[in-house]
């Protein structure tokens, strides 16, 4: 067993495209689910709405890597608004039914060949990451060490995906610690308490469904910048690693959302390396590919013992249980 | 009961608590005409007129003309399931009457939803207590005040926008949580509080939008007697600022101390109304609701079903004499105070 290999594989995991992606979308999650109570399980459509708005702008429309990104953040902006006009009225769990049959709905729009000339359908999107190069100032090159060694192109990615992240945190940071956030926390508490003293918690509700919207969409775009938009990637199972992410590392903390999907992507790559190479070296009675699907059920596990034993996450507090009413 | 109350020459012992103090005087005057179901008041801060709402068959509310005095107390009164709540539930906008019209202040509330209405002016409280368990007792407080710029999205942002504002929402509300006895709280999540403590965070988070009309539905139910004077003397203290109050409670012993103006329900309908006294001396609110005429059918009281033959015999006359006669005794106490 190569051990430097995997271990060098699993640290890579941490400055990931795909780590910080998730990270956006936990903490876009947050805002729904640990700040103002929504059950948004719809995570996969609106990062796909992200993704797919980003690529679509600059392939079909011709438009700058930026002008594409806001779009998709514009996409899953409408999105929400349009989830939220018939749902945020009514009792929380409708809003986690809307949720996960929009995203579905959205992904088998995005796969049908009937727009396959706009969305590619089954093959998905890709070379559309001219304009975002062209804007990279960085030299060509190999830049970092040991599992962090890049060319500019790797690098720039990354360094746009973590401004993003830091913007991100810091604004979610800023206004979960102000007299919104605390309309917001007692709306997850109790709706009509706060109703009767004069806040229109409708407006709450859809603000804090947008915001958090956004957030999980510019995770969709970060996940398309470096190469190709893939329909296969954002489908439910998406939605519940992002959730496993979110309560591991807590639902109502600003920083959870952050750790949690970055110890999601170090566990996950772990397990990803180490089960196929016990299962080569004969340690573990399975073939490799029964090792690569070992790590869902792992996961699955994982989410299972989360919720039952720590359903405050690591960074939450103890007594600030979400499940617990 | 009168015994309880120090006699005016008496001077008060260390050992009564400090907020017995003396009986302050009720506000009168409050109607025009008879003191009927539906009388007119002087000056109405809320006007109801034919509100009715039902739940399939069952008819909860049907009110056809009710009016609250502005600057008084109220208490609304009435058996189990008169449709007390329901009638608060209506006149805050969180629920919709199957018709019906009321007014606050003036302006119409049919649609207006329970929000604005508070923002209006009136705010309630609930009788099964909505304390948010998960934010602090201050953080609960705070919530309370509204027109808090730090309140707006975009305006959230930037902290010089709001902090003045809600360090002074500190002040106000650590000076009504220490009013509430409830100052060593405010740091602890609301969850931690007692029962009782939560209706008194409930009460005090209400008051921190400085409200015309206060609607308490069961304040004081779960709330321990010594706490209880204290919470009475609060509730007449809001008079005195000028605000108006109307709440529903079932302790007789309350109502008739703080109420200015008694309404009574049942089964939907306001079946008496008029100030203390005379309301607990009425046949109808004793058959009702204080229960002298326990086997009598509610639907005679209210018309609704015509008095069986002999129902009227029927009735535990002696309980009512002995609720009479320490009605009458008070009321002396009462008067000899007041000279
Ligand atoms: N949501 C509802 N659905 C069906 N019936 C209801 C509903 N709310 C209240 N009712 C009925 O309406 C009637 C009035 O109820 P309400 O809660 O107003 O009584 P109340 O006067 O507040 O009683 P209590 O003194 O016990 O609090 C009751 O018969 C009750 O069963
Ligand atoms: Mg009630």
């Amino acid at each position: 067993m190569d051990w430097l290999q995997i271990l060098s594989n699993t640290g890579a995991a941490i400055l990931a495209p795909t780590t910080i992606a998730y990270a956006l979308a936990a903490l876009g999650l947050a805002v729904h689910f640990g700040f103002a109570g929504l059950l948004n399980m719809g995570v996969a459509g609106f990062m796909a709405l992200g993704a797919y708005g980003y690529a679509i702008s600059i392939l079909t429309f011709g438009l700058p890597w930026w002008a594409g990104a806001l779009i998709g953040l514009g996409a899953a902006a409408i999105f929400a608004l349009i989830l939220g006009i018939p749902t945020l009225r009514l009792r929380g769990d409708y809003l986690a039914i809307v949720t996960i049959a929009a995203a579905e709905v959205l992904r088998l729009l995005f796969l049908t060949t009937t727009f396959d000339e706009v969305t590619g359908s089954a093959d998905g999107l890709s070379g559309y990451h001219g304009s975002f190069r062209e804007s990279n100032p960085i030299p060509d090159g190999t830049y970092g060490f040991g599992p962090w060694t890049y060319n500019e192109n790797d690098w720039w990615v990354r360094i746009i995906g973590l401004i993003t992240l830091a913007v991100a945190t810091f604004f979610v940071w800023r206004i979960i610690h102000s007299p919104w956030g605390r309309v917001l926390k007692g709306i997850r508490e109790d709706e009509d308490a706060v109703r009767a003293l004069g806040k229109n918690v409708f407006s709450y509700k859809m603000q804090a469904l947008v915001l958090g919207g956004v957030l999980i969409a510019a995770g969709g775009v970060v996940y398309a910048l470096p190469s190709a938009v893939n329909p296969g990637i954002y489908v439910t199972s998406l939605t519940f690693f992002v959730w496993t992410g979110l309560l591991l590392g807590g639902a109502a903390t600003v920083f959870g959302p952050l750790l949690g999907s970055l110890l999601y992507w170090i566990v996950f790559t772990f397990l990803g390396n180490v089960l196929p190479a016990l299962a080569q070296s004969g340690i573990l009675p399975i073939t490799g590919i029964q090792a690569g699907t070992l790590r869902y059920i792992l996961i699955g596990v994982a989410l299972m013992l989360l919720v039952i034993f720590r359903p405050q996450g690591i960074l939450g507090n103890k007594k600030e249980l979400t499940f617990v009413k | 009961m009168s015994s309880e109350i120090p006699a005016p020459d008496t001077p008060e012992t260390n050992a009564a608590p400090p907020t017995a103090s003396t009986p302050r005087a009720k506000t009168t005057g409050l109607h025009v005409g008879d003191a009927a179901p539906g009388v007119a008041k002087v000056d109405p801060i809320i006007v109801a007129d034919g509100v009715r709402r039902t739940f399939g068959g069952l008819t909860a509310v049907d009110v056809d003309h009710l009016e609250i005095p502005r600057g008084a107390i109220t208490a609304l009164i009435g058996p189990n399931g008169a449709g007390k709540t329901t009638l608060f539930n209506l006149l805050t906008g969180f629920d919709r009457p199957n018709e019906g019209s009321w007014t606050f202040d003036g302006k119409s509330l049919s649609g207006v939803p329970a929000f604005k209405v508070a923002r209006m002016g009136q705010v309630r409280t609930f009788q099964l207590t909505k304390a948010l368990g998960l934010l602090t007792v201050l953080e609960n407080m705070k919530l309370g005040a509204t027109g808090q710029r730090g309140e707006r999205f975009w305006q959230s942002l930037i902290p010089a926008m709001w902090r003045k504002q809600d360090t002074e929402l500190e002040t106000r509300a650590m000076e009504l949580l220490t009013k509430f006895k409830l100052d060593a709280k405010a740091g602890d999540f609301a969850a931690s509080l007692s029962g009782g403590q939560r209706k008194l965070l409930e009460m005090a988070r209400a008051l921190m939008s400085d409200p015309k009309l206060v609607m308490l539905d069961e304040p004081m139910a779960g709330v321990n007697p010594a706490l209880t004077q204290s919470l009475l003397e609060h509730i007449l203290d809001l008079k005195e600022e000028g605000m108006t109050v109307l709440f529903v409670e079932h302790d007789m012993h309350m109502v008739r101390h703080i109420a200015d103006w008694v309404v009574v329900m049942a089964e939907g309908r306001v079946v008496a109304e008029g100030d203390p006294y005379s309301v607990m001396q009425d046949p109808a609110v004793i058959d009702a609701y204080l229960g002298a005429h326990q086997e009598l059918d509610l639907g005679v009281v209210t018309g609704r079903v015509p008095a069986p033959e002999g129902a009227e015999s029927s009735a535990s006359a002696e309980a009512l004499e002995d609720l009479l006669e320490e009605i009458q005794a008070e009321q002396a106490a009462d008067e000899e105070e007041t000279k």
